[in-house]
């Protein structure tokens, strides 16, 4: 099951790791884009903090991670072609795995109706 | 305070545009394309833009020259009916308070002033008004439409305009589709292309028209800004301000000869001084590396002390690479000067390039 963040980041539990996107809507709010800086595999990272930016033609954009732990891996292939990120391919389009310290964590976030309704 | 809405909003929501509120309009700022197609197909075919929210100011009267010679470094006497110029509203500092087109066209002077300081530039006219016979009218009831890139003739050809001696900076009176059209030969992008003044009611007729045609592509301001970037041409509130003049932005060109011989403009002593013993700061490209676009605004460092800014910075499509406009120290402005933009704790590596990034393409007379 995806959860959702206010900023529009997702993540999907498996066991206590956690794989980190972006939804539909922000790759298309977004546009064309130019440039992708990701996280460092090991880094500790907390709930919240920019942990990644994605740069449009006309702006950046910080990526906040949604949960405290230990980025275990990161989706360098992406990078390969920035212009395979479109909305229907989200969820290929993973950012990070992270290695959640507290899965209850995820319990505030949105499921899958919630965060359609914010973004409606 | 609501946003104004130019003629052609419907047919922005119909072409499926994202709006964005700018200057105190709503305007589309891409379409479902984006802007990095839309701007490419500018610079390969014929891109249409909506510029309605830019001001139409006619100024006519025995008075008309003088007042805008009075605010402007043009020489209104060089600019034979039919023509169009660009030109500067300077303060007494040499600073610029706006710029814009002026074209003499069937014994008036018609002005383009930007839609941010049209409110401005209408206060500033009409504060400089001397006597009875001068007056300004604001054409509030007409939509503009800017048509660019190296297909754009042959659109307007196949439409029926005869174009043949029609060229850069011209201006004249063209029937479109049963429309009665005021175009001139100019634009923002660094292309061949044209602007077309019409009624507002028109407007959405024109731009259907152009649009239903499979050589035009239609593009927002996102593209609008890319293309005038790569084109090195300035934006009013980045490259133009008023601490920044007419020298230090590269637009020696707009200061008339006559009018530098007589230093009868607002500004004219510290502009001239800057004329001939070279400006403080100059406006320069920026070529960042890595791949990593610099934004409005970064700082520009050498050896840990700040020697400018960025004025606009993005991405830049023709070269498929980040590209910015910065404002700097002279003697750092020769090409491929190092200097480091630091943004939000990152540094990036810069290099000082050449203005135009993308060479401009005008037709223009023999």
């Amino acid at each position: 099951m995806l959860r959702y963040s206010e900023d529009h980041e997702w993540i999907q539990l498996d066991g206590d790791i956690g794989t980190v996107g972006i939804s539909p809507h922000a790759i298309e709010q977004l546009g064309d884009i130019v440039f992708i800086e990701l996280p460092e595999a090991g880094a500790t990272v907390s709930k919240g903090d920019a942990v990644a930016v994605f740069e449009s033609v006309k702006a950046a954009s910080d990526i906040y991670s949604p949960a405290t732990g230990e980025i275990t891996s990161v989706n360098e292939a992406m990078l390969d072609d920035l212009t395979s990120i479109t909305p229907d391919r989200a969820t290929e389009s993973w950012l990070f795995k992270v290695k959640l310290s507290d899965t209850s964590e995820l319990d505030e976030m949105m499921d899958e109706a919630a965060y359609a309704a914010m973004i409606s | 305070m609501e946003n104004r809405r130019t003629p052609l909003y419907d047919f922005h929501i119909a072409h499926g545009a994202r709006m964005v509120p700018f200057a105190g309009w709503d305007m589309p700022v891409q379409y479902p394309a984006g802007i990095k197609a839309e701007h490419l197909a500018c610079r390969s075919g014929a891109a249409l833009f909506d510029v309605s929210h830019m001001a139409q100011i006619e100024v006519n009267g025995d008075g008309a020259d003088a007042l805008l010679e009075r605010l402007t470094p043009t020489d209104l006497e060089a600019i034979k009916d039919g023509r169009v110029r660009y030109s500067l509203f300077l303060n007494e500092t040499g600073g610029v308070l706006d710029d814009l087109m002026i074209a003499r066209f069937e014994g008036a002077l018609h002005l383009v002033v930007n839609a941010g300081r049209a409110a401005h530039d209408i206060s500033h006219l009409k504060a400089h008004l001397i006597g009875a016979d001068t007056r300004i009218k604001v054409h509030d009831k007409r939509a503009l439409l800017a048509l660019q890139g190296p297909g754009a003739a042959t659109v307007l050809g196949d439409l029926g305009l005869d174009l043949d001696g029609f060229v850069f900076m011209d201006i004249g009176r063209f029937m479109l589709a049963g429309v009665e059209c005021v175009v001139t030969r100019s634009g923002y992008t660094g292309e061949d292309g044209f602007e077309i003044s019409m009624a507002a009611s028109a407007a959405e007729t024109i731009a259907t028209l152009l649009a239903a045609r499979d050589d035009v592509f239609i593009c927002g301001l996102g593209a609008r800004d890319t293309l005038r970037m790569e084109a090195g041409l300035p934006l009013w509130g980045h490259e133009l301000d008023e601490t920044i003049n007419p020298v230090m932005a590269g637009l020696r060109f707009a200061l008339s000869k006559r009018r530098r011989e007589a230093g009868d403009f607002l500004g004219a002593k510290q502009i001239l001084q800057d004329w001939d013993f070279g400006p403080k700061r100059t406006l320069v490209g920026l070529l960042p590396t890595g791949g990593r676009p610099v934004r409005d605004g970064t700082k520009l460092i050498m050896d840990g002390t700040p020697v400018g800014s960025v004025t606009s910075g993005g991405f830049a499509p023709s070269l498929d690479a980040p590209a910015a406009i910065g404002l700097v120290e002279s003697q750092l402005a020769e090409p491929g000067t190092a200097l480091i933009a630091a943004t939000r704790g990152r540094e990036t590596t810069v290099h000082v390039a050449c203005l135009p990034f993308v060479p401009h393409r005008y037709v223009r007379g023999s």
